[in-house]
């Protein structure tokens, strides 16, 4: 067998794998969802009304609805790469990995396996969110099909960029509770993005944090492609951000993986 | 440090028959710790190898090794003629490995764990169903199958791992301390399971810290101290390195202790249990000698226990255990 169809092969056993684990085990996920829909409705019912004063521009509630859900769904996204990097860092310390380490099979198969489930998991998510923010109002502006679908592109990359690093973070913690930590600012960075006010309404100080992480680039050209606002440097900035961390997750985890277990 | 080391086949001289495992001078450190400080070993096709040594001596880390989950930082080490440090694949697909600690997938079901060991082997969904149902016909899992593999008892555990390892129909098998933690019952099933490998051919790389384990299935037994061996040979040979046999006599009335202990010659007092220790090798003609000098006496002992050198004399001589008195260690 070429080592590409090795790879494949291998990769997509250990991909069923984790979907199986998924599927046996959906609380982890479903959990994961409950903070980005739980802040989607406060911050539509009761913050709404302040939140869309607070804009200007005459804005109502629902102008804030459209404004918050690309926040919304990247947050989801960061969430669940966080429960990636739990189920990583919990099937480390599983002898079972031992076993596959001594196998003659792909070595990769194993981070791929978890990567690539942890994509599908996002992309998921996003869909039932996304289906929430519908449900309480939420409409794309005269968005075409190209931009549905470089929409979830967007998406799907900053998944495999997020899990890519949580990935990373799952194998240098030595149990779930430190991975969970360690994760934390996945949850941290969208609070203090574009997601929930425009940067430029936030504090001087506070703007640089705000303007220079992965996810406002990201959220903005999200916004862009669903609601037509302006996106400006934003897709490329978004689209550089991304692949540096999957370059950087990906290169880290195999690192780690390529270590002596201890 | 012992004195009695026995001379290791080196590999130079081993061409005659094929070698399953052979190591050179293997070497592991972490950090200041010196786990194993040059291990020879040479272990030939078909047999069963044991390698016994106390907690802590470098038995898990020689299986590690030896199974590519970790490198060595001197020495060489082929299995199945393929070099674990240039051709770890090679030795992979030649080897199957179960771990002290069980290396299944506890959120899966145990037929879920053998499919996967079959897809990982690229067997073909028809091939990898029937391998995986006679395997778990053969281990007694038929019943636990549909189960999460995290509910089973210690024993199924044990029994789903080494099915999980027979998948692959490797031709060398590390079993990583395969009865600790076991019940008496389990580990019996685990001694049936283990010689049942050994008719099919397997070479089979055993780790144990249980002396009548290793006596009852090893061909040959090495004696892993302080990351050295401290003795190689059949379970015959390592017992021959320790003159251990001995009839032991316990009393209860201390003048006959005294009595005895004039009446007998060459005995070993030990005046606080009132008992007495006789070189003997335990035949039937020095038993009834020792007895007729009693007799002749008029001193009857409490108990008599005849005592033959075990592998336990053997190991606590080697590996400088405390359980033993000072002057087992000659």
């Amino acid at each position: 067998m070429s080592s590409l169809s090795l790879a494949v092969r291998d990769s997509s056993t250990m991909l069923r794998r984790n979907l199986l684990h998924a599927r046996r085990y959906p609380s982890l996920t479903l959990n994961l969802l409950l903070t980005p829909i739980v802040l989607l409705l406060l911050f539509v019912y009761i913050f709404g009304d302040v939140m869309s004063a607070g804009m200007g521009g005459g804005a109502d509630r629902s102008a804030y609805i459209a404004y918050l859900v690309p926040g919304i769904l990247m947050m989801t996204i960061g969430g669940t790469v966080v429960g990636t990097a739990v189920s990583v860092s919990n099937d480390m310390t599983e002898g079972i990995i031992a076993r596959f380490r001594t196998m003659a099979i792909h070595r990769g198969s194993v981070l791929i396996g978890h990567v690539v489930g942890s994509v599908l998991q996002s992309v998921a998510s996003v869909v039932l969110v996304g289906a929430v923010a519908v449900a309480i109002g939420f409409r794309s502006t005269d968005a075409t099909a190209l931009e549905w679908l470089a929409a979830f592109g967007l998406m799907a990359l900053v998944a495999l960029a997020l899990t890519w690093i949580a990935v990373g973070m799952g194998m240098v913690s030595p149990n779930a509770e430190a991975a969970s930590n360690n994760a934390l600012p996945l949850i941290v960075l969208p609070l203090v993005s574009s997601a929930f006010v425009p940067v430029h309404a936030m504090p001087g100080w506070f703007q640089p944090i705000a303007e220079y992480q992965p996810f406002t680039p990201a959220i903005e050209t999200l916004r862009g492609l669903l609601l037509g606002t302006g996106i400006g440097n934003n897709g490329w900035l978004a689209v550089a951000w991304c692949l540096a961390l999957s370059a950087l997750g990906y290169f880290w985890s195999k690192a780690v993986f390529n270590r002596d277990p201890k | 440090m012992p004195s009695f080391v026995m001379p290791t086949p080196r590999r130079a001289d081993g061409h005659a028959s094929p070698a399953a495992v052979s190591t050179v001078g293997l070497r592991k450190s972490y950090g200041d710790k010196t786990v194993l400080d040059g291990i020879d070993l040479r272990i030939p096709a078909g047999s069963v190898f044991a390698l016994l040594g106390p907690n802590g001596a470098g038995k898990t880390t020689t299986v590690q090794i030896l199974s590519t989950l970790i490198t060595a930082d001197g020495g060489q080490a082929q299995v199945a003629g393929h070099d674990i440090a240039t051709s770890p694949d090679g030795v992979r697909a030649a080897i199957g490995v179960t771990g002290q600690f069980s290396a299944v997938d506890g959120l899966i079901t145990g037929e879920e764990n053998m499919l996967l060991m079959a897809d990982l082997h690229h067997l073909s969904r028809r091939e990898g169903r029937r391998t995986a149902a006679e395997l778990l016909q053969r281990f007694d899992l038929v019943e636990a199958a549909k189960k999460p593999a995290s509910t089973y008892s210690g024993g199924m555990k044990r029994r789903l791992d080494i099915a999980m390892t027979l998948v692959g129909n490797p031709r060398i098998i590390f079993l990583d301390e395969p009865t600790t933690g076991l019940d008496p019952r389990s580990r019996h099933n685990m001694w049936q399971i283990i010689r049942e490998l050994v008719s099919d051919g397997v070479t089979v790389f055993l780790t144990t810290q249980y002396l009548e384990e290793a006596d009852q299935l090893a061909d040959r037994i090495a004696v892993l101290d302080d990351g050295r061996i401290a003795a190689e040979g059949t379970a015959a040979e390592l017992k021959r390195l320790i003159p251990g046999g001995h009839v032991r006599l316990r009393f209860s009335d201390p003048s006959a202790y005294q009595s005895a202990a004039l009446a007998l010659r060459e005995v070993t007092r030990d005046d606080e249990a009132l008992s007495l220790q006789i070189p003997s090798d335990g035949s039937q003609r020095e038993l009834r000698s020792i007895l007729d000098r009693l007799d002749s006496a008029g001193i009857e002992a409490d108990e008599l226990t005849v005592h033959t050198p075990d592998l336990d004399d053997v190991f606590f001589a080697l590996t400088g255990g405390t359980d033993q008195p000072k002057e087992a260690v000659r």
